[in-house]
């Protein structure tokens, strides 16, 4: 390829304003690639941290001569497990976030399908008021209703209230994908003699599939995140992964190996999810951040 | 004739389509919503059978005349969202200008980027109270070594709220690089080259032809974030626990809103200071959205 090239090589040396730009050009680059690397830094060190300290003892954990050079333990996750309180407590993350993701896209694909496909924005909007309003002003009337109801501290009010962000996320993700498909696909399909429901399902439905995933993989992250509903709505024996952290908190503050080691144990899924998903989770993130 | 059948199948199928999620909305939001209002009226209070009666507007006023808890929980919410998110805009434009045009190793520095933002508010909360230990922590030695004396950070009073200020800025700068890279990389290039072939300096270019452009993107951006930062609870709760700390001193409106109802079940009373709370969230994504439809 290079032979096509033209012949880079000048009749005369550069003149000294090009020599100069040339010496800029390469400082600014050199300067950019080091911006670059400290902004990463500066991102993943606290994180780094985290897990360096999961595999120290708590005398290494306050000493900065064990900073970095230090000889790893696995005795914190050890201790993590044999607690009897992390295990359980992963397990009914796993179950809230997996229950309320199913549920929420089962809900909310269709009503993306009908608000993209129709440009339906009034019923868009309505799904938007979720992503405003405080999520604390629905936690007081559902507390004060659920307990009447006698459900607080069972997995329904659990999933029902993780439900209130993936409902929204999933939806407002997936509007975008709907609407800018070309409604001619579905219509060569009614006219092939399929149902208006089946033209959805056999053909729109597939090819928003990989929107699917990874808006539901978005909910399950903000799912396993959440905090304020499980610190009220669970009990016991249905209470979350970030309730457990807090609570072995309260109590076992001086125990930071224990605490990091829960953190890093925490962050496999979400740090799983960036790494595959970093392509598609920016556009879903920037569709509909959501938080308590 | 077939057409108008496709139609009005279509328009049946929609709402059919529609109606599970508004359902859901009705049952878990809006029902919600329209209670807190009724509860906002009463004098509800202790169990959750207590019997509570009609007090008109009491609560509000109550509320709205309590300069201990309630003006400086607002003030405090407000100080902290203009805070951060100022912040996060300007470091995140920056960062994003630095990048903006591709580089090998884009997609890992994407990554890294992301982890912070995917991260559970309660663990990032825990990480930096090891991180920021008066006595023990890694932040004190760093700036030992700069000759800066020990903070006490998340130990102070005065240093709480900035404090948590930073931790927000670490967790939430990504997501306003990532958003303005969107923005960024839907812009045109070529009023950009004509700038530079009209020797504009690359500050006057950002200034003049880059920053216009991204208007929208910014307020969208601003909307997003200061909606989030407005309702920040998880960070504050797990690092200074409940009331924001043994004097308040980080107890923002979702805080002090969120002690009133599960500490003290002053039901009626924190329904009020929740509508307040609404009412100005709803009022500031208004502002902001007629600013962005004149920008655009």
């Amino acid at each position: 390829m290079t032979a096509t090239l033209p012949n880079p090589t000048p009749v005369s040396a550069p003149s000294p304003g090009v020599q100069r730009h040339v010496r800029r050009r390469r400082t600014l680059n050199g300067l950019r690639i080091g911006g670059i690397a400290l902004v990463s830094a500066v991102f993943a060190a606290p994180l780094i941290w985290m897990v360096l300290a999961a595999f120290k003892t708590n005398v290494q954990i306050g000493n900065p001569a064990n900073a970095v050079v230090f000889t790893p333990t696995t005795q914190n996750f050890r201790n993590v497990f044999s607690e009897g309180v992390f295990l359980p407590a992963m397990l009914n993350s796993a179950i809230v976030g997996i229950v309320s993701t199913a549920l929420s896209a089962i809900i909310a694909v269709p009503a993306a399908w009908a608000i993209g496909r129709f440009a339906m924005q009034r019923a868009g909007n309505w799904v938007l008021i979720a992503r405003i309003i405080p999520a604390v002003s629905l936690l007081v009337p559902w507390y004060y209703l659920f307990a009447r109801l006698e459900l607080v501290g069972g997995y329904t009010v659990l999933v029902l209230s993780h439900m209130f962000v993936s409902v929204p996320l999933i939806t407002w993700i997936m509007i975008g994908f709907f609407s800018s498909m070309p409604p001619e696909l579905e219509e060569a399909g009614r006219v092939d003699g399929l149902s208006a429901f089946g033209a959805f399902r056999r053909i729109s439905l597939p090819l928003a599939a990989p929107g699917t995933a990874t808006a539901c993989v978005l909910a399950l992250v903000f799912s396993w995140n959440n905090f304020m509903f499980a610190l009220i709505l669970s009990d016991e024996s249905t209470k979350t992964l970030p309730v457990a952290l807090f609570n072995f908190m309260s109590y076992a503050s001086v125990d930071w190996g224990g605490l990091m080691a829960a953190s890093t144990l925490m962050s496999v899924p979400v740090i799983l999810a960036a790494v595959f998903g970093q392509r598609y989770l920016v556009a879903g993130l920037t569709a509909g951040a959501t938080k308590g | 004739m077939a057409i108008r059948t496709l139609e009005q199948e279509n328009r049946r199928l929609k709402w059919t389509m529609l109606a599970p999620a508004l359902i859901f909305i009705g049952v878990m939001i809006v029902f919600p919503i329209i209670y807190t209002v009724y509860l906002s009226l009463t004098d509800a209070f202790g169990a959750v059978n207590a019997d509570s009666s009609f007090i008109g507007l009491l609560n509000f006023s109550d509320a709205l005349s309590d300069m201990r808890r309630f003006w400086p929980a607002v003030g405090r919410t407000v100080v902290f969202t203009i805070a951060a998110v100022a912040l996060e805009l300007t470091l995140g434009l920056a960062l994003a200008m630095l990048l903006r045009r591709p580089f090998r190793g884009m997609r890992w520095v994407r990554t890294i980027m992301m982890v912070p933002l995917l991260a559970t508010p309660v663990a990032v909360g825990v990480l930096w109270l090891l991180i920021l230990d008066p006595t023990t922590g890694i932040a004190n030695t760093l700036l030992g070594f700069v000759g800066i004396p020990p903070q006490p950070f998340l130990g102070s009073i005065a240093q709480s709220l900035p404090t948590l200020v930073l931790i927000d800025v670490w967790q939430w700068t990504p997501m306003m690089t990532l958003l303005l890279l969107a923005g960024l990389s839907t812009l045109p290039n070529e009023p950009d080259e004509a700038a530079l072939v009209d020797g504009a300096s690359p500050w006057q270019r950002f200034r003049h032809v880059t920053l216009p452009m991204l208007t929208t993107t910014i307020i969208t951006a601003l909307v997003l974030r200061s909606v989030d930062a407005l309702k920040t609870f998880d960070l504050i709760y797990a690092t200074k626990g409940p009331g924001g700390g043994s004097s308040h001193e980080a107890e923002t409106l979702n805080i002090y809103a969120y002690g009133l109802t599960f500490d003290y079940q002053e039901y009626g009373l924190a329904a009020a200071v929740l509508v307040v709370f609404t009412v100005i969230i709803v009022l500031i994504v208004l502002a902001l959205r007629r600013r962005s439809a004149k920008a655009s």
